[in-house]
Parts: structure tokens; sequence; C-alpha cells
């Protein structure tokens, strides 16, 4: 149902993770696109009566045949149904909320223009008649049990009746067979009859001490539902350290996302859960209440039990010693055999009579400790170990040699084998990403490095390498606000993938659980459970009545939650930060390359490309480059601008997504949008390579300069010019608009998390941006009016660095540039407004005759190939001298300490390329390249199976009296079959060098995108 | 408590071994200097008599085995970490004998003693520096990959972090630890880059006292009852500057040590010991 509420982008994400029913999917992709806003509201109103018309009558009917429910039990009962239903509805909002049940509250605070998109959902479902006459279809079935069968297929008749009108696709009716027919055993025959209508599921929770809890979740519920429940049951209040997860189809272990649906994570009939801690706090005596510790020890001793915590022997002992002395109290001497007793406790797993000796005699040790003391020294023990808290995955590193990667509090640490090869600091990464089975982090220069390097690792397949990454994602947001930072400025942000941290973080936990006040919950500890443990069976906890107490208990301690939270930053703003300072983040990485690239930006700057750049990838700089440039922008509109930039991006999404009428939270599924286009224009390649897998493309870029000449920025320009053909691309159809816009939401793919957060950006900001997106809103061309002048101011802005050397010369070109943007813009405007979608700055050259003309004219005539282009690319770069800058040196210094080289094919030098160029600065006249550049050939030779296109582009500048020419050759070659690069290379190479002997290559790009055999999921 | 990273640089007994006259000859080196067995017996029984009655240690003294004419550096044959003793395999062939005798006296001392018996494994005790929260291993001519997964698997406690070795034999010839997270490190650029690795690789952070003098970076540090911090460094005739800057340590019990002669055969101050902490262990 959520589907039809989502913007675009959401659809599709969501059909994308709901691979198991395709149809679905494309039809509600379909239909989103069919959708003007207007009817699109209609329908979600029709949609959401629907929906809850389908659960109601689950919960009437149900108290009728229990019919010894109290009243007031019945209305709780349908509060939350209604309740659980509107946690769907609102998709987007508990998407980006800390916790959904806490949207209420947070609403309140929120401006009244939201608070009346929130209510129409509320309205609705009171207003909505079909829930009645759901409810009568409903008892005529009751009444004639014996006529089940037909009665459920004219229900099936009328459901589909509906479907035609309301276009109702829920999953349920279709997909949900197997489930129903799961739940079947726990329902007596009749409720099988409703079960069309029933959506409650069993759900089994392993607990940490081995016993099993079970409770009924409505099927839509989201894992945060169930989550809140076990925690009830466990009257665990410091919640977030721990999380569920669920063996997935492939037997792998993954967490419960709580943002998302079960059904849609587990992917499978197997509503079997196990309840674990999630994130190992660093200091566990730091923890509130002895409940919470009691749990993590649980969870430590299951650990060390498996060998999953490696430990010594002596530790195994002592660690088995505190676990004799908290669960059984004193040493005993008269127990009888107690040797024989403890080897039914599972301690280590190579435990052995010596073992069990040492520990005994340890545990006569610690006569007259408390079991919460017991456990303490336990946890104090523990957490020096040093695998504690370290999340294990295979991988291989760039060589292909077997290597862990393991996620803990502190950062990503690399292991051969049991030795630990590399370690990478949270505050070392700047960027974590993952595409297909590689995952990637981008790594801040050190103090000696000059560069910014990535290292790529293997993951086993695709799920592994987005399992990985959500994990770093999570420890990341979770453990880096331990830094001086003040807890109202969460450093945590992400990019690209739905995903998120949607949790608290420590310092936030930390400070709701000093303000947890109440007598410490008894709870029993006794290790019978844990013998058990390895037996099946385990006791079973009555389902539905204690389910559903515990469920309203939830509420009522959800809501003390939601205050104590008010204390912490509201997680709207976090979101919004975050949105924010990701692209400060994204920037500030790039910002750092202009820093390096001064000279060469100065000779450059007048180009195009490098005004877009400086647009897209702009400020605030990263702390090493604090400097006025900084203060400006804080103190400037700039940034205001730029998020402003990407909301006009996403604004077909919000109109969507307005008209789809549900959209609760709109400056939050806004802010995510616009995130999520921030990445796009970050990853230059990332928008248009997934329409089409089934080619192999490559691009191989020749330039040739005079001997005179100074290398170009060809490198720096390479990733732009893949944007502007991305962009060309919608220009040209609308349909393939759809195609790159559905591709943003494909970044589940693909994503990158930002770790590392430009401090420069100020508090103040942020509203600011909230404002402009509540503007939005309301009055979207007043916001397109609006942002012409601020992209130019900014485009002022970030010339700023160029001018503080170069001079006003090249500003006033900058400026002829700006005003041809801006007019470039307002043309635009008028036309149809989902072209805004794509208009970023970097549009505007196409239009504008400069020197990138003939790119852009490459552009327009080659939209095919790159549209049947590949996800983000592998890009080789090879340099001549003077421009080589060896990655490979880079690479090589930060991945495996002790390594020396690293195959640069491995690597991905997407966002290294840049830094490459080093050139002295060249006087640039007042059109700067003015001389626009001249297409001299064009041409495309197909073959069967490759697709080879050429572009010459001769531009000539006068430098210092000099004549520069300069002949960019840009070879397109796009097929489906294996391409012998160097072989395509060497051809470009040679050819260059027979067509201007006179001219020397001076810069090379190979630009690689292939397919690879890896199947997609997720 | 008593288990993991148990008062750094509490010792209680030291394993030392005699010097051969065969040392003066065929003791392996790295440069072609003469060594005076007379002078270099005069040293280590002055290093030992520090140890044993400045200090307190109880000292196992084995005798010196001729065949084995570097047997007097006693650390590259065992790693002892709380009550666990690893055998090491040296990485030297002639040297592979000497730990026969060290097995056995740890042994005697009731330690748990674990054997390298991987044949593609090498490991020598110069290569290993414990900081008390976790070991370096330095990859060197004398240790490889194998022989650190090795030490790994018997020191399950601790993270293992390999640290390659270049410059020099081991990479206890430029680094040790002067205290408790204080790492003592030579200013020699490699000795310099060791640090940055081993600083980056680590979730702790560490103190770095820096020396002029690489070798003058060996040093032993205890923490002993009656004693605090103890530090036995290099001598002010043998490493002038590096010993000015040893001198500046507040709170220490500094004793110069001379190693005039042992180091013309690499042999470094902790190289002649093994120390124990009997008492803490369980």
């Amino acid at each position: 149902m959520t589907t039809e509420v989502g913007s675009e982008t959401e659809v599709k994400e969501k059909a994308e993770e709901s691979a198991d029913q395709p149809d679905q999917s494309e039809k509600a992709t379909e239909e989103t696109q069919e959708v003007a806003s207007a009817e699109g509201e209609e329908k979600g109103k029709e949609k959401e009566g629907k929906g809850i018309s389908k659960f109601l009558p689950t919960w009437l009917k149900k108290q009728k045949s229990l019919s010894q429910t109290s009243p007031t039990k019945e209305a709780a009962l349908k509060e939350e149904a209604i309740s659980v239903e509107k946690q769907e509805e609102e998709g987007p909002a508990p998407e980006v909320n800390g916790l959904a049940d806490e949207v209420p509250e947070k609403e309140a605070v929120k401006s009244e223009q939201l608070k009346e998109k929130e209510e129409k959902p509320h309205s609705k479902a009171s207003t909505d008649t079909e829930p009645a006459k759901e409810e009568k279809v409903d008892e005529s079935v009751e009444k004639s049990p014996e006529e089940t069968k037909e009665t459920t297929e004219g229900q099936g008749v009328e459901e589909e009746k509906k479907e035609q009108e309301g276009e109702v696709q829920g999953e349920g009716e279709g997909g949900g067979g197997g489930e129903e027919g799961q739940t079947s055993i726990f329902q007596s025959p009749l409720r099988l009859v409703r079960k069309t209508k029933m959506k409650l599921v069993v759900c089994h929770v392993t607990l940490l001490d081995g016993t099993d809890f079970s409770c009924e979740v409505e099927k839509r519920a989201k894992g945060q539902f169930l989550f809140f429940k076990v925690c009830d049951h466990l009257n665990l209040l410091e919640k977030d350290y721990f999380g569920l997860t669920y063996k997935d189809n492939h037997e792998q272990t993954s967490c419960l996302d709580p943002m998302k649906e079960i059904k849609r994570q587990i992917r499978s009939n197997n509503w079997q859960f196990a309840f674990n801690v999630k994130f190992y706090p660093p200091d566990p005596s730091l923890l509130s209440e002895d409940i919470t510790r009691y749990l993590l020890c649980l969870q430590l001793r299951e650990d060390v039990a498996s060998g999953r915590l490696p430990c010594s022997f002596v530790t195994h002992a002592l660690l088995g010693s505190y676990t004799l002395q908290a669960e059984f109290g004193d040493y005993e001497p008269d127990q009888p055999r107690p040797v024989d007793f403890m080897s039914q406790l599972n301690f280590a797993p190579s435990q052995n009579k010596e073992m069990e000796e040492k520990i005994l005699e340890l545990h006569k040790s610690h006569r007259g400790m408390t079991p919460a003391q017991a456990d303490a020294q336990f946890l104090e023990n523990a957490k020096k170990l040093s695998m504690y808290g370290v999340d294990l995955h295979h991988a291989k590193d760039s060589e292909g040699v077997d290597i862990m990667l393991g996620v803990c509090a502190n950062g990503l640490l690399v292991y051969k084998d049991r030795l630990r090869i590399n370690r990478f600091a949270w505050p070392k990464i700047l960027k974590i990403s993952y595409k297909r089975n590689n995952f990637y982090i981008k790594i801040r220069p050190g103090e000696t490095e000059q560069f910014e390097s990535t290292v790529g690792f293997k993951l086993q397949n695709h799920r592994s390498a987005k399992r990985l990454w959500k994990v770093c994602v999570e420890n990341h947001s979770f453990f880096r606000l331990n830094t001086p930072e003040p807890p109202t400025k969460p450093r945590f942000l992400t990019l690209g993938s739905k995903f998120r941290y949607s949790g608290r973080t420590q310092a936030q936990t930390r400070t709701a659980s000093s303000l947890i006040d109440r007598p410490a919950p008894r709870f029993e500890r006794t290790s019978s459970k844990r013998i058990s443990r390895s037996l099946d069976g385990a006791p079973m906890i009555s389902i539905t009545e204690a389910g559903r107490d515990s469920a309203e208990n939830g509420r009522e301690h959800r809501l003390d939650d939601s205050k104590v939270k008010t204390v912490d930053v509201s997680p709207g703003d976090v979101e919004d930060t975050s949105a924010q300072q990701s692209l400060g983040a994204s920037e500030a990485a790039v910002a750092q390359d202009h820093d390096k690239t001064q000279d060469e930006v100065l000779k450059h700057q007048a180009s195009i490309s490098q005004l877009k750049r400086s647009f897209m990838e702009a400020p605030p700089p990263s702390p090493p480059q604090t400097n006025q440039w900084e203060k400006r922008l804080t103190s400037s509109p700039a940034t205001a601008v730029r998020v402003q930039q990407q909301q006009v991006v996403s604004e077909p999404h919000a109109e969507a997504a307005a008209a789809a009428a549900a959209a609760a939270d709109f400056t939050i599924s806004d802010t995510k949008e616009s995130a999520k286009t921030a990445e796009v224009e970050i990853e230059e390649t990332v928008v248009i390579q997934e329409v089409s897998k089934a080619t192999k493309p490559a691009l191989i870029t020749v330039t040739t300069d005079s001997p005179a000449s100074a290398p170009t920025d060809q490198e720096t320009r390479e990733p732009e010019v893949t944007v502007q053909e991305e962009v060309a691309v919608p220009k040209d159809a609308k349909a393939a608009k759809q195609e790159s816009v559905s591709s943003e939401s494909e970044s589940e793919e693909e994503a990158e998390y930002h770790p590392n957060v430009s401090v420069s950006l100020s508090h103040t900001q942020i509203p600011e941006e909230k404002e402009e997106e509540d503007k939005e809103n309301e009055d979207e061309t007043a916001e397109q009016n609006m942002l012409a002048p601020d992209v130019s101011s900014h485009q002022a802005e970030t010339s700023h660095p160029a001018e503080d050397i170069s001079g006003g010369v090249v500003e006033s070109q900058k400026e002829d540039m700006k005003k041809n943007a801006e007019n470039e813009k307002e043309g635009r405007e008028t036309e149809d407004s989902t072209d805004d979608l794509m208009m970023t700055p970097e549009e505007t050259p196409n239009g504008v005759a400069l020197s990138e003309e003939a790119v852009a004219a490459h552009v327009e005539e080659e939209p095919e190939p790159r549209i049947n282009g590949e996800p983000r690319p592998q890009v080789i770069c090879y340099s001549e001298p003077p421009v080589v800058k060896t990655e490979m040196v880079t690479i090589s210094d930060t991945f495996a300490a002790q390594k020396t080289e690293i195959a640069t094919k491995e690597v991905p030098i997407v966002h290294t390329e840049t830094k490459t160029i080093t050139y002295e600065a060249a006087q640039l006249d007042g059109t700067g390249d003015g001389e626009p550049g001249v297409l001299m050939t064009a041409q495309t030779i197909t073959s069967e199976s490759l697709c080879t296109t050429t572009t010459t582009h001769i531009t000539k500048t006068l430098k210092g009296g000099l004549s520069e020419t300069r002949i960019e050759k840009r070879i397109v070659i796009t097929g489906d079959c294996d391409i012998d690069h160097d072989k395509a290379l060497a051809q470009a190479i040679k050819e260059a060098k027979e067509q201007h002997p006179d001219m020397s290559v001076t810069r090379v790009v190979v630009h690689k995108e292939t397919e690879l055999a890896e199947e997609e999921e997720d | 408590m008593a288990a993991l990273m148990a008062g750094f640089g509490l010792y209680t007994h030291a394993i030392v071994r005699r010097i051969p006259a065969s040392l003066a000859k065929e003791a392996l080196r790295t440069s072609e200097a003469e060594v005076d067995v007379d002078k270099a017996r005069g040293e280590h029984d002055a290093y030992v008599e520090v140890l044993r009655t400045r200090l307190g240690l109880d000292v196992v003294d084995l005798p010196a085995d001729e065949s084995f004419p570097d047997c007097v550096f006693v650390e590259d044959a065992a790693v002892v970490c709380g009550d666990t003793a690893l055998i090491t395999r040296p990485g030297a062939e002639s040297r592979r004998g000497e730990t026969e005798a060290m097995k056995r006296a740890l042994k005697a001392l009731n330690l748990n003693v674990v054997e390298m018996t991987d044949e593609n494994a090498t490991l020598d005790g110069g290569d290993v520096l414990f900081t008390g929260r976790e070991f370096f291993v330095g990859l060197s001519s004398r240790t490889n990959q194998r022989g650190a997964e090795i030490l790994a698997d018997a020191f399950k406690d601790y993270a293992v972090s390999t640290v390659p070795v270049l410059a020099s034999l081991h990479l206890k010839s430029f680094c040790s630890m002067g205290g408790p997270g204080l790492i003592v490190i030579g200013s020699s650029e490699p000795a310099q880059k060791a640090l940055k690795i081993m600083q980056q690789m680590s979730d702790h952070c560490y103190d770095k006292l820096t020396v002029p003098d690489d070798f003058a970076a060996n040093c032993i540090y205890m923490n002993l009852p009656d004693k605090g911090h103890v530090l036995l460094h290099c001598t002010a005739e043998q490493y002038p500057e590096s010993f000015k800057v040893f001198e500046k340590l507040k709170d220490y019990t500094l004793i110069p040590v001379s190693n005039m002669e042992k180091v013309k055969v690499d042999g470094a101050l902790t190289c002649c010991s093994i120390l124990i902490n009997k008492k803490g262990s369980i």
C-alpha cells in the first residue's frame, strides 16, 4: 500500500525490494508514472480506505469471536489497528524519524502546513465508508461458516472489483498465501475463513537466554513494532544497543531494519527472529541498568562459547567463573559433583576438564559477589578482548587475498587470518560506498599524503557488500557521536541508499538512559535456560493475550520514550542535518581537491566543467582547509542555495508524493530526496547507468596537446561530461527521464555514506534549509524564481578560491557564464517543470555556446550508448608525465600497511582522478577559454556487437601570445561483447600520434564501465 | 581482573643465559665488528646483577651452550605474556636449538607452554612488542606472517598487528615500551614510519618518546611493587644524546645499563632476558 503513497523513487525502490513480487512492482511503477497529481491523490484516498477496511474487520471480527473482550480493549485494539495502518501510510516519515511511533508527537511541533497534511490520513480514515462495507461482508462470512469457501470467493470477487476501482495491489491478497497457510496453524478454522482479511502473523523471537518469545504482529508491521514488543517483554529500556536479526534466504543473518516492513525484509514465511546485541557498548559500566548489562552478558557468553569472541584459556576460565557467580551465587563446596554439573554448561568452544576445574577454582574466589557485580566484572574483562564488538565480514582485498573486515565502534579493521593488517578509524574515512559486490572506503589523506585514496574490497556478493555497508553506516552513526561535538549536531548521515541508521546514537541513548527513573526492574538470572538453548522446542510464551498486553504497554513506554527524546535532537532534525551535512561532507571532500589543484584550477577555471564542479561539489572545506572561503560560505546564502538546488531537482518527486496525498511529513521526505539527488550529482555517473545492463560500454578519451601547451583538466572534466550526457537524455525524451529518475532509487544497489561531516556547516543554515523546503511545498514557482539569482550568487561564491589567486579577469568571465546560466535556467523554467528535475547547473553549458559546446554536441549526439551505460564505472586513468600522479602509490600507502602496491584496476579512481593534475597556472585572457572549441568530427561506426563513436574536439587558446591547440578526442565504444581495452587504447593513441605528429599526447583517460556477472539482489 | 592487562611491567622472574665463547666469532651480526667476549660477559653480568639484586627478580640463569653462539639473546626464543609462553621458531636456522633449554626453563616455571611447530613459521621474540594492550609483530628477515599468526593464536585475548620491518634486524631494534602506553622510538625514518603504522593499527592511543639513536630506543620498563616505574636504558657513554632524553623522565627509577659489546652482535637490552610475572597470574 505504501507503494502508492511514496514518490516515484520510493515506489521503484520498494519494487526492487520486493523482487518476489515483480508484477506488483511493475504495476506500481507504471501506475506512478501515469498518475497525475490529482488523480494520485484520489487513489491514495481510496487506497487508504481500502487498507483500513481490510484491516479493521479483522480486529472487529476477532473481537466478536472472542466476544469477551472488554469495550476498552476493543477501542484500544482499534486504535492500534489504525495506528499501525497509519504507520504505513506515512511511509516516508518514519523512514526519517528515529522512531515511527514518535511521529505524532513530533508532528505537533511541526509547522501548520505540515499538520494539515498530517491530518489528511486521519480524516480519511474516519470518514471513509468502506470499512463498514467490508465489515458487513465479513459478518456474513461469520454467519455461515459452513459456506466458507463460497463466501471467500465472493469476497475475492468483491475485492477484485475494488481493486479495479482503487487499483489496490497490496501484496496481501496475491502474495500472502503462503503466510496465511502458516498462520493457520495457530488459528481456528473459523479464523481461517477470514484469512484473506486477517493479516496477523506469529513471530518467534529467540531471546538471549535461549527462550523463545512469540507474539502476533500485523503482517505489514515494521521491524520496530516487533522489536518494541520484545523489549517490552524483556522490560528493557536501553534498547538502542539491541536489535533483531533474521536468517535470509541465503542463510545469512541480517539485521531487521526497524523502519521497514518485516515482511519485505524476511522474504520468506519464516517469521523467526533472534534478539541480539547490535552495538556492543565500549564501556558497559556506563550502561544505566543492570538488566541491560545482564542482556549484554548473555550475548557475550554466547559469543564466547561459540568462539565468535576468541579468548585465551585463562580468560575463558575467568569469564566462566563470573558467569557461575552471577547465575548460582557463591561457590557451594557441598554441591554434588560440581565438575559434572559444569560440563553441562557451555563456556568455551574447546571446553575441557582442566578449564572447568579452573573455573571452579576461580569461582571460589568470587565469594560474596552479587550477580550484578559478577556481571559487571564479566563485562570489564570481556570488553578488553581485542575482538569485543567487532563484526567480521569475509572479503577479499584488491589482489584477491582472503581477508576479514571488522566493523567496530572505532572504525574498520582489516584482518588476514588472525592478524590485523590495517585499520581505518572512522575519522580517517571520508566515504563508505558499495557497488555490487565491491565495498569502497575513501580515506582522508594523512599529514604527509597529498591525496585521498580509495580502497576497495571484494565481498562475496552484492548482498554481503550491502550488509557490510549497512553495518558500517550504523556503527559509525551510533558511535561517532561520541566525539566532543555537541550531541545536537550528529555527525552521521547517509547518501544514496534509502537505508540510514534510524535509531538513537550512543550519546543520545546515554542521555536518554540517564533519565531513566524507575526502580531497578526485577529479572531472573538463570542458566537453566541457557543450558537448554541448544535444545529445540524452547518454551513458548502465550501468544495473543500477552502479546497484546505488551503491545499496549509498549505504547505507553514509547510515549515515555518520546518524552525523553525531546531532550535529544528531534529525529527530524537529525535527518535534516544529516542531509545537509552529507552535502557538506562530499563537498568538503572535493574541496580538498580544489585546493590541491589550485594552480590547475586557475588555469582552467574558466572552463565550464570547472565551474560546474565548483557549483556541484563546492565548498565547505574540511577542517584542514579552513580558510576565508569557508567563512564566507557559512556567512553567505551559498550553502542554502546549494540545498535549494537539490530541492528543485527533487521537486518532481515531491510533487509525486504530494499527489499521492498521503505524504505525512513533507519536509522530511523531501530532504531525503534531496540527499539522494545530491548523491546523483556527486556520483556523476550514477544516474543513467542502471537503465540497461546488457552492454559493456567503454569510453576512451585521448587528449592531444601541442608541446607547448599545458595538460588539460581532462580528467576533471571527464566525469562531468558523463553527467552532461545523462542530463541530456532526459531533455530528449521524457521516458528517458523516468528511467533516470528511477535509477536514483536503485541506489539500493550501491550507496554512499559520508561519515565525516565538515564542521563548517553552521546550525543556522539548517533551519534556513527547512524554511526553503516549506516554501517549496507551498509554492514551487516562488521557489524556482528564487532559485536563479541564488544560483548565480552561489556560483560567484564558489568561484572565490579561484579569484583569490587569479584576480578579477576570470571573475568577469565567470559572471558572463553565470548570466548565461541564469538565462538558460529561466528559459527552462517556462518549460515543462519536469525538465527542472534535471536542471542542474551543469546543464547550462549545454545550451550556451562556450568551449564545451562541442562536447555538448557530442553529448546530444550520443545519448544512446550512454543510456545503455552501466552503473558507476571503474575508471582507469593512464597518464603520461607530467600528469602522472600514480593512484597506485596513494592507494598502496593506505591499504594494508605492509603492502607495497595495489593493482590499479581494482580500485575505482573516480574520486581521486582529479587530483592527478598539477600544473602551473596559465594566464587567461578576459574570455578565458573564450574561443569556443570546434567540433571537428563526430562519427559513429556500428558493427554487430560494437558501437564506436569518435568525437574530436579542438580548442585553440591564446596563451601569453602563444597559440595553444588542444585536440580532444573521445572514443566511445559500446558493445555487449568483450572489448580489449588495451588494444583500443593503443589504437587510439597510435591514431592520435599519426594524425598529429607534431603534437604530444598529454592525457589518456579510460573510462570503463563493465557489467559484472554478479546478480543483483535486494 | 587478573588475566587481562594486569599491571603492565610487573615482573617476578627473569630468564637469562650465559654468554658462550663462540659469541665472539660465530654469533650472527649485521656489522663486521670484533667482539671482546670478556667485555661482553662483564656487561652481561652487570645486567643480570641489576635484575637480581637491584630489582629483586628471581633470575633463572641458564648455562651457555657453545653450539649456540647467540644463545645469550634469550628474548628471541620465547614470548611470555601472562602465564602463557610461546616457544618461537627463530628465523635464523643456527638458533633454532636455543629453544630447547628455554622450553624446559619455562615449563619449570609452570607456565602454559605453547610451541610453534609449523615449519613454515618463523618468529623471533625480538620482533614482538607487547604494549600491555596488544601485540605488534615486526615482519622482518627473522619473522614471517605465519609466525605472527601463531602468536595471535597463542594470545587470543589481544589484537596482533603486523608491522613491516625493513631497515633493521628486529622490530625492537628501534623501539620498546617505556611505560604503560608509552612507546620509546628511534628517530630514524624507518622507525618513525613503523611507529606511524603502529599508531594507525591500534585502537589505543600511545604516547611516544623519541630518542635520537634507534638502538637506544630499546630499553626495559618495569613497574615493581616498591620501586614504581623502573627503566633500564642506555648509558651516557654509549648514546649521550638519547641518554639525555631518558634523563628527563620524571618519576622513574632510571638505571643506565652498558651494552657496548653486545650491541656489536645486534644485542639490545631487551634481548638478554625474558621477564615473567608469576604473581599476578591465576
